[in-house]
């Protein structure tokens, strides 16, 4: 059962074009990343698909409901995280909590059992001013708030930007003990490595998506050799192998240099090594690598 | 032959009242490295790097930037350093050479050489044609590395650089890479705080702070093998689940 | 896998807005207002500060005027007249004089504010040459100066009928301050302390609070909430409609016991009047508010746009009267204008309350426009 369909969006602020025809469709119970930079459109979408704002063209339907015409159904059963932190700061814990309960028209003792995976580990601070959290702590108190009603379908734009890897790392785990419950999640971020966690991605850039498909999917779209490249010295390195004929990619990646090879070769990384040699290089590696979803990124935002 | 430092910290601590922000912390900082200093938010990496720009006063402890003793010669340490972060870099409202101009003002360089030398680089960054453009509807990418210009523009010994590359795409994060690169190779010291894992993997060397304290400190490399893990991010995440702070 | 979606949507969509999400709502916005230092501090101090400032400080009514007699003979008439001038709350001969010269003496050394000159041989041709009485005064600040000039040839006069049942020359000048026979400024500037207070509170603190809301980010998890858009301004407003009528109270207990203004009227019709106006500031605020983007700019707006206009256009400080006819014409269109005559009919004069209808009207339908203009231009969507 499709909960989120996307038909071709468009929407424009005065000369800038935030989004260009954007399409995508989300099934009951799915994980849907949209993943891209700050400036890709990632916030308008999600600005549309919540009632927020009005798209110039295109439709879209959230739970069976046009977010034109039927705003008010879409907005008594979606829950919504915006970019940034927007709790009240000055109200404590608990107080947001009830706060966003009763705007609901429900208490937090109705639905505590979907939210006490999270809630519980926040608990202890809940006589603590939502101002003088962590960052952590106030990303979980936000999806406590905006599932505090039992949504269907939840809209995180960004969860985890500017939280510490550990926090991330368990909000993920959260949005998938979610996920069993049959709530559709559809969430931003511009964290590549993000991708994988998520049941199925679009790429966004520049207002278009250029790649929907599982993460799987996308990495296997890559359809190029691709290796990675390390030796004893940075400094010119990367324009050292720019000049090689037979290569038709290289860029940083880490502490490495991502190549791809034009054509399929047995011979590549041997060739590569025996140059990166030739010109006074130690202890060259070149090794085949399979793609990450970020090298897809590179690729795709090349054409 | 002793190898150059051009960052020098012994024992550095600060304490607000009864709490310990930065906890003796030792390092150095070799000359043309790409030094990653990494944290949890809340560990204490902002106010060691307020220490470390002659911004804030050490409680106890020693440290050196650029030869300058951060203590008794904070206005020096502040001449031989460049700083961008984020969150605040450039003036939005102000034309990209009015930009440029201000700063090199601010850091004292000649005014002879200004004109040339904004030429110069505004030629190299390709974005000659923007030079009266004002900042803010630069792309992203752009402003970045026009911030990143400004802020090596007097040529410092340490380039200070807090979270630079968040939310960027891909292709004008690894432009951004190769320009700190080049002014490594140049041999400016690179400095730069961040908590995403994937920006420590472009660093030389990375030290990663748990509660005030460094808890690590090697290549990227060494640290994956060291934790015998495959990514930065299972290094950090079995050091700062550890954290007594902050969660 | 488990199945627990409580379907919300659909036929049983409802919107919240019952009396749960209002009284929660309302709950919330005390809070704010509570823990913010700054709000609570223009909350209950400024009443306080502004009423103690304008009723002592910045007074401009006189007392204890220092005044030196210049006589070249102390007779009979003279002294009755000094005498009575000492007499009174507001003047204080500090001395005699004897020559001219000594008059400037007596301004730059500052033990004289006004002197007092008589001419020569008073006593016997007071009536028909002339002979005459100078008052000089200090005129540095020309509102107290010609208030002590206006006292002064009061008690002068007054003496002068008594002594002398037959007043043949001369026409005295009789002035009678009516409702205000002491001229105390307090009665003046409390409707305007008042009106002024009412429209900082409301317009600029609500236009403020849902500002705020608009910057921080939490009137995107409104909207997209199932509540009506008409209760989160209903529920916005109620908080500072309670403080703002508390400021009212607070204003007339003051007013009333520690600077002596009466409360002549009906205390019943002021206190509707009050609200009336408090409800036509919050739609102000709410309407600002629309417009608006950032706290800075509500708070400007308010600020520049209604408290200064609010301030110079309402009589409240100069009078309207003397106004170029733009102004005048401008002071109409100003709500405080309208409540300050209304309160000074309703507290000062003691009028009933059939008096105050053509105020009250204006102010109802000034209301019903402002209400009508703000819900209008109210967003239910970010654009």
């Amino acid at each position: 059962m499709t909960e989120v369909s996307v038909r071709e969006i468009f929407k424009s602020y005065g000369k800038v074009e935030a989004l260009r025809g954007v399409s995508f469709e989300a099934e009951r119970g799915e994980l849907f990343g949209i993943i891209g930079p700050d400036g890709a459109g990632k916030s308008t979408l999600f600005r549309i698909l919540t009632t927020l704002l009005v798209a110039d063209s295109g439709s879209a339907t959230v739970a069976g409901h046009d977010v034109v015409k039927e705003y008010n159904a879409i907005r008594a059963c979606v829950g919504y995280m915006p970019g940034r932190f927007s709790l009240y700061q000055d109200l404590t814990v608990e107080e947001n909590m009830e706060f966003f309960a009763s705007v609901f028209g429900t208490t937090v003792e109705e639905n505590y059992d979907l939210v006490a995976d999270i809630y519980r580990q926040i608990e202890p601070f809940k006589k603590r001013k939502a101002g003088k959290l962590s960052g952590g702590m106030k990303q979980k108190l936000a999806l406590s708030c905006a599932m505090i009603h039992r949504p269907r379908v939840l809209f995180l734009d960004e969860p985890t930007t500017g939280v510490d890897p550990v926090s991330r790392k368990e909000f993920w785990q959260m949005l998938g003990r979610l996920k069993e419950e049959g709530i559709t999640i559809v969430v931003s971020t511009p964290y590549m490595d993000e991708a994988s966690l998520c049941d199925r991605i679009a790429l966004i850039m520049e207002g278009r998506f250029i790649g929907i498909d599982t993460p799987r999917g996308i990495v296997a779209q890559y359809g190029a050799p691709l290796y990675a490249v390390r030796a004893d010295r940075r400094g010119g390195l990367l324009n050292d192998l720019r000049g090689m004929e037979e290569l038709e990619a290289c860029y940083a990646f880490g502490n490495e240099v991502h190549i791809t090879a034009k054509q399929e070769s047995a011979e590549t990384e041997r060739r590569v090594a025996e140059a990166l040699a030739a010109k006074g290089y130690g202890d060259v590696e070149v090794r085949r690598i399979e793609p990450t979803v970020e090298d897809c990124f590179m690729k795709l935002s090349r054409r | 032959m002793r190898e150059e430092h051009v960052i020098e910290a012994e024992g550095l601590t600060k304490m607000f009242g009864t709490f310990t922000a930065v906890d003796h912390i030792t390092f150095d900082v070799k000359k043309g490295e790409i030094f990653g200093f990494l944290g949890a938010n809340g560990a204490g990496k902002t106010t060691a790097m307020r220490m470390l720009c002659g911004l804030s006063k050490p409680t106890a402890g020693r440290a050196t930037v650029a030869g300058c003793d951060i203590v008794r010669e904070p206005e020096r340490v502040k001449r031989n350093i460049g700083y961008m972060s984020q969150k605040f870099s450039l003036y939005e409202d102000l034309q990209v050479w009015e930009n440029i101009r201000l700063f090199g003002g601010i850091y004292g360089v000649a005014e002879r050489e200004m004109a040339q030398k904004t030429d110069d680089m505004l030629r190299r960054l390709g974005i000659y044609g923007e030079k009266n453009t004002p900042v803010k509807r630069l792309p992203l990418g752009w402003k970045q590395k026009l911030a990143f210009s400004v802020a090596i523009f007097h040529e410092p010994k340490v380039v200070f650089l807090d979270e630079p590359t968040g939310g960027v795409d891909p292709r004008a994060r690894r432009q951004f890479w190769e320009m700190i690169y080049e002014a490594a190779d140049r041999g400016i010291t690179v400095f730069v705080t961040t908590h995403y894992m994937d920006e420590a993997e472009y660093c030389d060397r990375v030290s990663i702070m748990v509660d005030g304290r460094i808890d690590a400190l090697d290549s990227p490399g060494g640290l994956k093998r060291q934790f015998g893990v495959g990514s930065m991010d299972e290094v950090f995440y079995k050091l700062a689940r550890e954290a007594k702070r902050g969660e | 896998m488990r199945q627990r979606v409580k379907v919300q949507g659909g036929e049983s969509a409802g919107r919240t807005g019952g009396k749960g999400v209002f009284a929660a709502f309302v709950k919330k916005e005390f809070r704010h207002v509570v823990r913010d230092k700054r709000t609570m501090l223009i909350v209950l101090a400024m009443p306080v500060v502004q009423i103690i400032l304008f009723g002592f400080a910045l007074s401009s009514e006189i007392r204890n005027v220092n005044v030196a007699v210049l006589a070249p003979h102390y007779d009979e008439q003279v002294r009755r007249i000094v005498e009575r001038m000492d007499a009174s709350e507001y003047f204080t001969v500090t001395g005699m004089l004897t020559s001219d010269k000594d008059v400037d003496m007596a301004f730059r050394d500052g033990s004289a504010d006004m002197i007092l000159a008589f001419g020569g041989g008073f006593d016997e041709v007071y009536t028909v040459e002339g002979t005459e009485i100078q008052l000089i005064a200090d005129a540095t600040n020309t509102n107290t100066a010609t208030t002590m000039v206006m006292y002064a040839t009061n008690i002068i006069s007054n003496s002068l009928t008594d002594g002398q049942q037959e007043m043949k020359a001369g026409i005295v000048p009789d002035i009678r301050m009516l409702y205000n026979p002491q001229m105390k400024s307090s009665y003046g500037f409390v409707p305007g302390v008042m009106g002024l207070i009412i429209i900082l509170i409301c317009a600029m603190m609500t236009s403020v609070s849902i500002v705020r809301e608009k910057e921080q980010g939490t009137m995107e998890l409104l909207l997209v909430s199932p509540m009506r858009p008409i209760m989160i301004i209903i529920s916005k407003m109620v908080p500072y409609l309670v403080l703002s009528f508390i400021d009212f109270l607070m204003i007339v207990l003051l007013s009333v016991t520690v600077l002596d203004v009466p409360m002549a009227g009906s205390f019943g019709a002021l206190c509707v009047l009050a609200l009336l106006y408090i409800i036509v500031a919050l739609s102000l605020g709410l309407l600002i508010s629309t417009k608006v983007e950032s706290q800075m700019a509500a708070m400007l707006g308010s600020g520049m746009v209604l408290m200064v206009p609010s301030m110079f256009f309402s009589g409240m400080i100069f009078p309207v009267e003397s106004m170029p006819l733009f102004f005048q014409w401008l002071s109409k269109i100003l709500p405080p204008s309208w409540f300050i005559t209304g309160v000074k009919k309703l507290m000062i004069e003691g009028l009933p309350a059939m008096y105050v209808a053509k105020e009250t009207l204006i102010l109802t339908v000034m209301a019903v426009v402002l209400i009508a203009a703000s819900l209008k231009n109210f967003k239910y969507r970010l654009e």
